[in-house]
Formats: C-alpha cells, sequence, structure tokens
C-alpha cells in the first residue's frame, strides 16, 4: 500500500538532486569574474535607491493572504463531502449542510466585499 | 522495517529543520525551512495512513499558510528584523519554560495514555469517504461550527487590517 508511493518521493528526490546538480556543475563549468556595476541590481538603467527589504509591501497583501487560507479550508472540506455524495442514505443531509456551511462563509465574503477588502488600491 | 527507516529520515529532517526555523536569522530563511519541515510532517502522514491528511498539510500549510507567513515577513522590516534579537529581559522566562514543557511532552509520550486505551496504528489506509461519512453524520455540529470559526476569523482580520490601510 505504501508502496505506491514511492515514486512520488523518488521523483521529488530526483528534482531536487537535479536542481542542486545543475548548480554545482554550473559553479564549477563558469567562468567568475565578478565586478562592483555587474553585481548591482539593474532598474531600467536608474542608479538603484535604498533596500527592497525594507517593508514596503502594502498590508493588503495580508488580507488577501487570509481570505485565501479560508477558502482554501472550505475547499479541504469540500473534498469529503464530494465523495459521499453517491451514498444515497446520507447525500440529501450532507448536501443540505455544505450549503449552510458555504452560506456562512459567503456571509463573510460579502462584508469582505463590502468593507472594500477585495479593492485593490 | 522499510517503513522505520523511511520514518526516522523524515523525523531526522523534520527536526533539523525546524531547529533551522528557530536558529536562522533571516526571516525569509526561517519561512523556507519551515516549508521543509511541514512537508517532512506531510511525508509521516503518509506513514500513518493518512494521505487526505498528508495533502492537506501541503495544500493548507505549506500552500496558504506559508503564503500568509511570507506576506506578513514582506511587510515587516527584514533589516530591522535580522537585528532584533529575542528580548534579554524575557530570556529567563524562555529558559524556565523549556524544561516544563519538554518534560510534559516525555510524560505525555513514555506515560500511559498513548499505550493503555489501545490507540492501534492503523493499519488500512483511511479513506476519503470514511473521513466524509464521519464528518457527517457523527460530527456533522462541530462541521458547521467550523463555518462560524473561519467567519470570525475573516472579520476579525479584516477589523484588524482595515485601521491599517485607511
Amino acid at each position: 500500500m505504501l508502496l505506491s508511493y514511492l515514486p512520488v518521493l523518488m521523483m521529488i528526490g530526483f528534482v531536487t538532486f537535479l536542481g542542486v546538480a545543475v548548480l554545482f556543475v554550473s559553479s564549477l563549468l563558469r567562468p567568475q569574474n565578478p565586478y562592483g556595476s555587474k553585481l548591482s541590481p539593474w532598474e531600467c538603467g536608474m542608479e538603484p535607491v535604498g533596500d527592497a527589504d525594507i517593508g514596503h509591501f502594502r498590508v493588503h497583501f495580508f488580507i488577501i493572504a487570509i481570505l485565501f487560507i479560508i477558502f482554501d479550508v472550505e475547499t479541504l472540506f469540500l473534498f469529503p463531502w464530494a465523495v459521499i455524495l453517491a451514498d444515497k442514505s446520507i447525500s440529501t443531509l450532507a448536501f443540505i449542510e455544505m450549503f449552510i456551511f458555504i452560506g456562512i462563509l459567503a456571509v463573510g465574503l460579502i462584508y469582505a466585499w463590502g468593507k472594500g477588502a477585495l479593492d485593490w488600491l | 522495517m522499510a517503513e522505520k527507516f523511511f520514518f526516522l529520515m523524515f523525523a531526522v529532517v523534520a527536526v533539523g529543520s525546524a531547529l533551522a526555523v528557530i536558529s536562522l536569522k533571516n526571516p525569509v530563511h526561517s519561512a523556507l525551512s519551515l516549508i521543509a519541515c511541514l512537508l517532512q510532517v506531510a511525508a509521516i502522514f503518509v506513514l500513518l495512513r493518512s494521505p487526505f491528511l498528508a495533502v492537506v498539510q501541503v495544500f493548507i500549510y505549506v500552500g496558504a499558510v506559508m503564503v500568509l507567513f511570507l506576506f506578513v515577513v514582506l511587510v515587516l522590516n527584514i533589516k530591522k528584523a535580522q537585528l532584533e534579537t529575542f528580548p534579554k529581559g524575557r530570556r529567563w522566562f524562555a529558559y524556565a519554560i523549556v524544561p516544563v514543557v519538554g518534560i510534559e511532552f516525555l510524560a505525555v509520550i513514555f506515560g500511559k495514555s498513548f499505550t493503555a486505551t489501545g490507540y492501534e496504528a492503523a493499519v488500512e489506509e483511511v479513506k476519503v469517504a470514511t473521513l466524509g461519512r464521519a464528518l457527517f453524520t457523527e460530527y456533522l455540529f462541530p462541521f458547521e461550527v467550523v463555518s462560524i470559526l473561519l467567519l470570525a476569523a475573516m472579520v476579525g482580520a479584516i477589523i484588524m487590517a482595515k485601521k491599517r490601510w485607511d
């Protein structure tokens, strides 16, 4: 049973090996002569001003990520629901329950929409 | 036997990457180590015959939660976060709490609660249909409570972030 997952592990291992091997072999073969203007970031020919990693990102990214997580969890519950829908004995109940579930989360989506959390400023 | 080898492989990498999360200075490197750690935990879930949980681990934690962590790291000032270490005044508190939690964990692992109640390792794979049937019969009410919990999280996050973008 578990052996059926071995190809997945082998693929992950092979891809990781390949990625590391490409970097390693190219580090052996490429010419290395770094100098100041080659190492500086290129911004359409402008002189770069300041650093990129001092928190220029908006808090808006955070709210989009939170909404993404919540609807990701919702889809996670859709998988077992979709599988048991073929079972006649509980399918009606499960169908109604899932729509209540989605309905409650839709309230949150409408709230987010109304508050302007989905607008990109 | 082979299973034990794979478990040890995943467990050692998981503990190693978890140590990297707390010891690396750059928060982006810490976040990437946490991705490696969560992937190992997903592999351990496969070994425990719960492939659905393993996929969920990759879906939710590696896919969504880590995106959130990286966005938070980007909103922060990485240069400043790199310089900041754990505040000196609170260090004794951390040193005091680590042995307590450690002893607690060891007591749970080696205590009777794991073995005496007869939790046997699952031999068969847990099927998604089994999960679904349990979710929509036995755990129907907790399932609906989850939607309220998610709604509260969504509204709370919007209210907290709204102060920043106004």
